[in-house]
């Protein structure tokens, strides 16, 4: 016999774990990512008004504006402050732009070290990736929907 | 009797009679901190990648320990190591730096007890005289081994466990002065159905508490 069977799970031992664990502060987790990421949201508001401000418009502005903020996310990911910030933000830091661009940068300077092309291009998106699929499938299936409505 | 359930017994007493530890700055603030020999306070160990750091720590832990022992690399007989990376490659590694055979060994949190249970074994026996039971782990290559890159943003469960960064080897002999090891139990592979990456401790917590010696 291979493989994981149900048989195997001793329900009361889960079970025992699952009080023993420390609990998730779900409260204090939730306000640190609505403050986080909410900041995160208006420090791109605001570089998209100095943008307009510049003489941005349409889809010119919207695209600087990400450029910019993922540089950031870059950035601060390189100098190794993003993910002590993101270990107080709960989700607040991994789920706007800047996250994403933490999910790709993260791994290619953690896989540098296996060299450039089988370490760092190949495992650069080893977290993104499932992002990019699933991004790229929902994207042709809303699209193909929308062709057709 | 030599064996009962699962416990086996040395008649020869195989004693350990040198050891050697080294370990990680977060380690060094911890309970164990003071009985390291070595103490790091930079985790990469002077070298460029972790993984590289992980194994210089096995060597100098390997060769500290013969040399707690009084011993010269020709008078070991034998190596017993293993880490936590693919094809348990720190351990190898840190084998090619000596003369004598390497056996690696593969079994997660339980290598170094099963190192040293191994090595008892064939010292008791009287294939070897004298055995080297040695392991390693480096946090930073187990994360990016097991779990994310060290710079992702993410949040750590509170439940999350830290892996050691640390090495430590001890020299098993059929004589001299030291702990002796009377018997030893093999584990059996015990899965209760804990899929948490981050709580492997609780995975691993029936293996060790339904031993049947």
């Amino acid at each position: 016999m291979t493989g994981k069977t149900k048989e195997n799970n001793n329900e009361n031992y889960l079970n025992y774990v699952k009080t023993q664990d420390p609990p998730t502060q779900h409260f204090k987790n939730c306000l640190s990512a609505f403050g986080v990421g909410g900041l995160i949201c208006c420090i791109g508001q605001f570089i998209r008004f100095m943008l307009e401000y510049a003489g941005l418009t349409g889809d010119e502005l919207a695209g600087t504006t990400s450029v910019i903020l993922i540089f950031i996310g870059c950035f601060l990911t390189g100098l190794g402050v993003y993910d002590r910030i993101g270990r107080h933000a709960g989700a607040g830091s991994i789920v706007p732009i800047t996250g994403f661009a933490n999910s790709v940068t993260s791994p290619a300077i953690e896989f540098k070290t296996e060299g450039w092309i089988y370490g760092m291009a190949a495992k650069m998106f080893t977290v993104a990736g499932a992002i990019i699929v699933f991004g790229v499938f929902s994207g042709v299936l809303v699209g193909l929907v929308y062709f057709f409505i | 009797m030599m064996k009962k359930g699962n416990t086996v017994f040395f008649k020869n007493s195989p004693r350990i009679v040198s050891f050697a530890a080294i370990c990680g700055s977060k380690e060094k603030e911890g309970i164990i901190g003071e009985y390291a020999d070595i103490t790091l306070d930079d985790d990469m160990y002077s070298e460029s990648t972790f993984e590289k750091a992980e194994c210089k720590m096995l060597t100098n832990a390997i060769s500290l320990t013969i040399e707690k022992g009084k011993l010269k690399e020709k008078d070991i007989d034998v190596l017993l190591s293993g880490d936590l990376l693919n094809q348990i490659i720190s351990a190898s590694f840190a084998a090619r730096d000596y003369n004598f055979p390497f056996l690696g060994v593969y079994s997660a949190c339980s290598t170094m007890s099963e190192s040293i249970m191994l090595a008892a074994m064939m010292v008791n026996a009287g294939y070897v005289n004298r055995a080297v039971a040695a392991t390693g782990s480096h946090f930073a290559s187990a994360e990016r081994q097991y779990r994310y890159p060290l710079e992702l943003g993410c949040t750590r469960p509170p439940q999350a466990q830290w892996t050691v960064t640390g090495a430590g080897g001890c020299l098993i002999s059929s004589s001299g002065d030291g702990i002796k090891i009377t018997s030893a139990t093999m584990g059996r592979v015990c899965d209760y159905g804990v899929t948490d990456v981050n709580n492997m401790g609780a995975a691993m917590a029936p293996a060790g508490a339904i031993i049947t010696p």
